[in-house]
C-alpha cells in the first residue's frame, strides 16, 4: 500500500541508517541526520530499527496513507496534526486509511523523522535506502519528495493491529523523542589539526558562540562568528572526513560535516563533535548560536556505550508490552 | 607509521609523510595497507578509505567497546591490531606485487571540442602552449589514481605535465556538466556527475564514471593506471549513450 506526500514540505526525503562501504569510491554516507531518533521512532512503531523512514526538515509536509498505519515522530519542537488531535513526538498512534498527518513549522529545531509500520520501501541502492541528495540516487528517484509523490510502503506485520490504548502506551521518553534544545552545545574531542591553531583561537573556539549560517544544508553546517586563523596557513593534504569533522578553511569560518559530507577534505581538522551529539547538531537552523565544550575520547565512546544500553533496556521495554 | 583518530569512530593510519615527493611508491604502500587492513577483517571495523598517503579506518565504537575488558582499552586495543596488521604486510611487502606495473591501464576517450573545452585557451596561455599541443600533451601522458574523492566516482589524477597545471579558477561554476575532464592545480581530474566545481576544463568523455547499480559503482579505483584517448566530436556522440 501507499502514502501520499499531498504537500512534500520544505525538504523531505526518504533516509535510513546510510550507506556503508563505498567510501572509497566518494560515496557519501547519507542517511538520518540524527540516526538515533530513526531507530527509536522505528522501535515504537514496531518495526526493526534500521526501516527506512521520512527526513522532514522544517515541516511542511502533508501525507496521506491509503491504509490502516501506525505511525511515530521524532526530532524537533513540531506541531504534528493527524485531524483536529495533536501527536506529541515519542509517541504512536494509528491512521485509518485516508487519514492525514501534517507536520507544521518547528518551533525550536529543524529536522523530524516519520516511521510509518512497515516501513518506505524504495529500493535499495548500494546497499541502503537512504536518499543521495548529492549524487542524486538512492530514496525515492534519488530526490527530495515533491507535491504529489506516492511513496510505497512495506508490509505490516502479519498479526492485527492492537487497540487504540494499547498503542498509545508505545512510547519514548521526552529527552529522547524531542531533541531540539534552544542552546545547543556540542561536545567534541580533539582533531589532528588542533596544535596548528594558536592558544587564543582556541580560546574562542572553546569559549565564544558561533551563529549558524543560512548557507547550511545536509553536507554541513557552516559557522560565523570568531573567526578562527592559522598562522601558518599551509596547504594539507588531503584525507578522510566524517559526520562530525568541524574543519577550517583559510577564510576562518568553521564548518561542521554532517551526514551528506564528501568523503575527503584538505582543510584542516580542529575537532570532531561527539557521535552522541550529532543529533543535537542535526537540529541547527540558521540564527542559531551553538557553543562547543571538550570531552575525551573515552568520555565520547563511554557516553555513546551507556546510550546504547539504554537503548536496549528501552527495545525490551516494549517488547513487554505484548502486541 | 602514526595513526590518528577521526573523531570517535576512525582513525588515520598514515602511511607516509608526504605524496608529492614519490607519488607511485606511496601510493603503492598506501594500496598494500589498504589491503593488508582489508583482509585482516578486524571485528567492528566497518570500512576502510585509502587517500593519498593515508588509510582511514572507520569502526563501530559499540562494537569494539563492548569487546574490550574495559571500555577505556577499546580503542588502544583497536589501534593496537591495526599497528600489527599494517606492519605484517610491510614485511611480506618486498614479495607482494603492487606495484604500478602491475595496476590496470585503464584508456578513458575524452572529445577536446571547443564546446566542451571551456578553459582550454585559458590553460594553453598558462602554459605557453597553444590549444593543439595542450591538447597532446594531456592525451600523451599516463596518469594514476591517487584518489577517489569530492563526489562518487571522482578520480583525482597524478602525474599532469608541470606545464599544464593551471590554479582552480577564483569563483568556482555552479554547475559543470557530467564527463567533464579537468585541470585543477597539479592534477587533472574527470566530474563523474553534474556538479558545482572550480577546475580548468579541457574537454569530456561520454563515458560514465560513476553508476550506483554496478558493482563497483566507480569506473575507476585509486591505483588504477589512465591514459586519455582523443576523440572526434562524432565519435562522442557515438559512445554517448
Amino acid at each position: 500500500m501507499t502514502a501520499t506526500a499531498f504537500h512534500a514540505g520544505f525538504l523531505t526525503s526518504v533516509q535510513d541508517l546510510g550507506r556503508t562501504g563505498h567510501r572509497q569510491f566518494g560515496v557519501s554516507l547519507a542517511g538520518a541526520l540524527d540516526v538515533f531518533a530513526l531507530r527509536v521512532a522505528n522501535l515504537i512503531v514496531r518495526n526493526d530499527e534500521s526501516a527506512a523512514v521520512l527526513e522532514i526538515t522544517f515541516g511542511g509536509l502533508r501525507l496521506q496513507f491509503a491504509d490502516e498505519r501506525i505511525v511515530a515522530w521524532c526530532g524537533g519542537d513540531f506541531d504534528v496534526q493527524i485531524g483536529s488531535r495533536s501527536l506529541p513526538a515519542g509517541h504512536a498512534t494509528c491512521l485509518q486509511g485516508g487519514e492525514e498527518v501534517k507536520f507544521g513549522r518547528p518551533k525550536i529545531g529543524c529536522r523530524a523523522w516519520l516511521a510509518i509500520s512497515g516501513g518506505v520501501d524504495v529500493p535499495i541502492v548500494l546497499g541502503s535506502r537512504s536518499t543521495d541528495l548529492r549524487a542524486n540516487f538512492g530514496g525515492l528517484g534519488g530526490r527530495a519528495l515533491r507535491d504529489g509523490d506516492v511513496l510505497q510502503l512495506g508490509a505490516r506485520p502479519a498479526s492485527p493491529i492492537p487497540a487504540t490504548e494499547r498503542i498509545s502506551s508505545w512510547s519514548a521518553s521526552k529527552p529522547w523523542s524531542q531533541t531540539a534544545v534552544s542552546t545547543p552545545v556540542l561536545r567534541f574531542v580533539r582533531g589532528a589539526s588542533w596544535d596548528l591553531f594558536n592558544d587564543v583561537t582556541i580560546q574562542r573556539f572553546t569559549s565564544e558562540a558561533f551563529a549558524v549560517s543560512s548557507d547550511s544544508d545536509r553536507m554541513g553546517v557552516r559557522l560565523d562568528g570568531p573567526e578562527l586563523r592559522r598562522d601558518n596557513d599551509v596547504d594539507l593534504i588531503s584525507e578522510a572526513v566524517a559526520p562530525g569533522t568541524i574543519q577550517v578553511p583559510s577564510n576562518g569560518k568553521p564548518i561542521l560535516l554532517l551526514g551528506d559530507c564528501q568523503t575527503i577534505g584538505g582543510y584542516p581538522k580542529i575537532a570532531h563533535v561527539i557521535t552522541v551529539d550529532l543529533r543535537i547538531a542535526a537540529q541547527l537552523r540558521a540564527g542559531d548560536h551553538v557553543r562547543f565544550s571538550e570531552v575525551s575520547l573515552a568520555d565520547a565512546h563511554r557516553l555513546l556505550l551507556e546510550r546504547e544500553s539504554e537503548l536496549k533496556r528501552f527495545r525490551i521495554g516494549l517488547s513487554l508490552h505484548a502486541v | 607509521m602514526e595513526i590518528v583518530p577521526l573523531g570517535d569512530s576512525a582513525l588515520i593510519v598514515h602511511v607516509r609523510e608526504r605524496f608529492e615527493d614519490a607519488p607511485d611508491q606511496t601510493l603503492t604502500e598506501v594500496l598494500r595497507t589498504f589491503r593488508r587492513l582489508q583482509d585482516a577483517a578486524i571485528p567492528g571495523v566497518i570500512e576502510l578509505a585509502p587517500a593519498y598517503t593515508t588509510v582511514a579506518v572507520f569502526f563501530d565504537p559499540i562494537v569494539v567497546g563492548s569487546a574490550a575488558p574495559k571500555p577505556d582499552e577499546a580503542l588502544d586495543r583497536l589501534m593496537r591490531r591495526v599497528r600489527e596488521v599494517v606492519a605484517a604486510g610491510a614485511d611480506r611487502g618486498r614479495r607482494v606485487r603492487s606495484r604500478k606495473s602491475n595496476a590496470r591501464l585503464v584508456e578513458i576517450p575524452v572529445c577536446y571540442d571547443p564546446e566542451f573545452a571551456l578553459d582550454l585557451d585559458h590553460v594553453a596561455s598558462q602554459a605557453k602552449l597553444t590549444p593543439t599541443e595542450v591538447v597532446d600533451l594531456h592525451s600523451r601522458t599516463e596518469y594514476r589514481v591517487s584518489c577517489i574523492g569530492f563526489l562518487p566516482g571522482f578520480p583525482f589524477l597524478a602525474g599532469l605535465p608541470k606545464e599544464l597545471s593551471t590554479p582552480r579558477r577564483a569563483t568556482p561554476r555552479k554547475e559543470i556538466p557530467a564527463g567533464s575532464v579537468g585541470i585543477g592545480g597539479a592534477q587533472t581530474g574527470i566530474y563523474p556527475l553534474r556538479s558545482p566545481g572550480g577546475w580548468n576544463l579541457i574537454g569530456r568523455t561520454p563515458l560514465h564514471l560513476f553508476d550506483p547499480e554496478k558493482t563497483p559503482p566507480a569506473f575507476l579505483c585509486a591505483g588504477d593506471r589512465v591514459r586519455f584517448r582523443a576523440i572526434t566530436r562524432e565519435e562522442f556522440e557515438a559512445l554517448a549513450p
